[in-house]
């Protein structure tokens, strides 16, 4: 969470309300003037000077979303009483900035400062020294650009490669995307006529067809679902595999993105910023703050029971980007697995390490879940990303 | 009004509702914004319009959504049978003349429009909005930000009297960040044990106690396992009807009848299978 400093020059009450609106605005929440007249106006409503209906009538109002909600109380006792939630102790002191000691524009230029709408994501992370991380370089590494595309997903970190891995999820998706319904539906605009309600319908206007009915062949776009490891093992491919994601996303299908490690987090909306490389980095960068081991049955629990009613359903494909160490025991992944594929139609998983010559699914955890999976693909090369697509047609 | 008249008023009505509804209530009417109630299945967001209406004495007018739902379902609609039968009937006597054929008369009044024409500030209760298609989601901005309907054969109908608009959603698909905007919101959880065992209270006086808390501790525990369907508070009361229906007193002496009534919270095979028997008798036990 961003804290903000509760600003000392506000004169009245409208002025402190519009610095609280701006405060929701710097950690995430989508409000704007028209909210702060609003806000003032449901004040009049309640015991203004009784803090906790001041409280629960701005978050009535001023929470948009199930998250909103949740963290609403932190947001407001960190304005109006000047102390983030101290839940980590230190880790939080390098996040108070003055509100007008950097406008937020220029955080823009730099990636490295960390940007307002990860503000949650930091706070809610566990304690282990996210500040810090947060601040680090990324590891880019500069690479020759010529004669990349065989060499190992690790040795690609420049723009070139993010941007071809992008492409290759763009064209996946498509491959995916265009699924069209045999069926025909009733629909305002179509382009056959659906001679069977216009006849009945006529019949109320006297046998004269004055409505005409259309149908149309519903478009049932395969969803995407992507679940990507960014545990310790996984950070030299993260980068590549989240301009991927990136793709996948951006690609006008729908698509939902997760990362997971030990804990589990949505990422879609944090994926449709417009520069790649700054999503990307800017995503690695977080993925790092991170790092350690890898819990895959434990994330996938979490995310059937907390997203799964929402993001899976029978035209949705489940992606898992991981190498499969797992920490867990492999029976839990293998239930996991099985429950999600009772959800989803298609779970696809993509491993850097199949890719290798060598490989034997050494890690106990890819053997328990082979039995369910539809595909076990490689991804360590960008021709092998590239590769993908027709394997998609086929699913 | 203040937000303690909308507390007591609403469990006059046997509805136990929390601060924050509570809020969220009154800010609806004195703000005049539609309120959003999210959250999950059978935690009583229907019902909290029902208990309104009840307690404000107003009629509850209900929209249920669905895919595909429409204007002429949900707004207005000509009554096209009806304005046939005057022209034939004019045809024969003469005399209706076309302007008499777009009137008041000859218009079928569906919920929307029903709710902003009543002279008595009513309910509208729009139930699941987010099965309803996104171009219907449109058409409601409209209405719910200025209250009034047009009508091309007619003009514009505005509202005599401001509705209580309350939307409920389950989360089957995202709405729109515009119409979120419009409304108030409010998230309802599963009520604490406490809240759970005033509701039981509220709407069965007759439950006593013991099996009171027993039932409420069951329903609460089942709620930790992984269920499929986990078990609302209407589920809750409908196993508690079941209970005292058979003249259950205390859970951990009527294993049969426990067992036998389990339909009423348990409603997929696999649940079932996530609390067998031996699962039950050990909730039970725990609570006792």
């Amino acid at each position: 969470m961003q804290v903000t400093r509760f600003p000392s020059r506000a004169s009245g009450l409208s002025d402190r309300m519009s610095g609280f609106i701006a405060h929701l605005r710097m950690n995430g929440m989508r409000v704007g003037p028209a909210e702060t007249g609003d806000a003032l106006a449901a004040l009049a409503a309640v015991e203004a000077t009784d803090v906790r209906q001041a409280q629960q009538a701005l978050c009535v109002l001023l929470a948009a979303d199930a998250d909103d909600w949740r963290r609403f109380d932190d947001l407001f006792e960190a304005y109006w009483f000047n102390t983030g939630k101290q839940r980590s102790g230190t880790a939080q002191t390098s996040h108070v900035r003055v509100q007008s000691a950097k406008p937020m524009i220029w955080q823009q230029e730099s990636p490295n400062t960390q940007e307002s709408e990860f503000g949650t994501d930091q706070a809610a992370a566990p304690d282990t020294g996210d500040g810090e991380a947060v601040g680090k370089d990324g590891k880019l590494i500069a690479t020759r650009t010529a004669n990349l595309s065989r060499r190992d997903l690790r040795e690609l970190m420049d723009e070139d490669a993010l941007r071809q891995a992008e492409q290759a999820a763009a064209s996946i998706a498509r491959a995916i995307r265009d699924r069209r319904s045999r069926r025909r539906k009733q629909a305002l605009r179509g382009t056959a006529l659906d001679m069977r309600r216009i006849q009945r319908a006529s019949l109320a206007r006297g046998g004269e067809p004055m409505d005409l009915y259309r149908r149309v062949r519903p478009p049932r776009p395969m969803r995407i679902v992507v679940l990507c490891d960014v545990s310790g093992s996984m950070t030299v491919y993260s980068r590549v595999f989240l301009a991927f994601l990136k793709g996948l996303i951006g690609s006008g299908t729908e698509a939902d993105a997760y990362l997971f490690h030990t804990r589990l987090m949505r990422v879609t909306d944090a994926l449709r910023d417009h520069d790649t490389l700054r999503a990307a980095g800017r995503l690695s960068l977080i993925a790092e703050g991170f790092g350690g081991g890898t819990d895959i049955s434990g994330s996938l629990e979490r995310f059937l029971n907390g997203y799964g009613a929402r993001a899976l359903n029978g035209r949705t494909i489940v992606l898992i980007l991981s190498d499969g160490y797992c920490s867990a025991s492999p029976e839990a992944l293998g239930n996991v697995l099985a429950r999600v594929r009772r959800k989803a139609r298609r779970i696809v998983w993509l491993n850097p390490l199949k890719g290798w010559k060598h490989y034997q699914p050494i890690a106990a955890a890819m053997e328990a879940a082979e039995p369910y999976l539809d595909a076990h693909l490689p991804a360590n090369t960008l021709e092998a990303l590239a590769a993908l697509e027709p394997e998609f047609r086929k699913l | 009004m203040t937000v303690n008249d909308v507390q007591s008023g609403l469990a006059a009505q046997g509805y136990v509702a929390d601060d924050r509804l509570a809020m969220a209530l009154h800010l609806a009417q004195a703000l005049g914004r539609p309120l959003l109630l999210e959250g999950p299945a059978g935690v009583g967001k229907t019902e909290v319009a029902k208990a309104m209406a009840a307690w404000r004495g107003a009629r509850l007018i209900r929209l249920q959504c669905y895919e595909g739902l429409d204007a002429s379902h949900a707004i207005y609609e000509w009554n096209y049978q009806r304005q046939l039968l005057a022209i034939r009937a004019s045809e024969v006597q003469g005399g209706t003349s076309e302007a008499q054929l777009f009137t008041d008369d000859y218009l079928l009044k569906r919920p929307l429009l029903e709710a902003i024409s009543e002279d008595k500030t009513p309910v509208l209760l729009i139930d699941e909005i987010d099965r309803a298609d996104e171009e219907f989601e449109a058409y409601l901005l409209e209405i719910l930000s200025d209250f009034q309907i047009t009508i091309p054969e007619l003009g514009t109908i505005k509202a005599r009297s401001r509705p209580i608009v309350i939307l409920t959603a389950n989360g089957t698909r995202d709405l729109s960040d515009a119409l979120r905007r419009r409304c108030l919101y409010s998230f309802l959880e599963y009520p604490s044990r406490e809240t759970e065992l005033a509701i039981l209270k509220a709407r069965m006086p007759e439950v006593e106690g013991l099996l009171a808390r027993q039932i409420v501790g069951v329903v609460q525990a089942l709620r930790q396992e992984e269920l499929e369907k986990t078990p609302g508070i209407a589920e809750m009361l409908d196993w508690a009807a079941a209970l005292s229906g058979l003249g259950v007193n205390d859970l951990s002496k009527s294993r049969d009848e426990v067992q036998a009534t389990l339909v009423c919270l348990l409603k997929t095979a696999p649940d079932y299978g996530v609390a067998p028997p031996e699962v039950i008798d050990r909730l039970i036990g725990k609570v006792a």
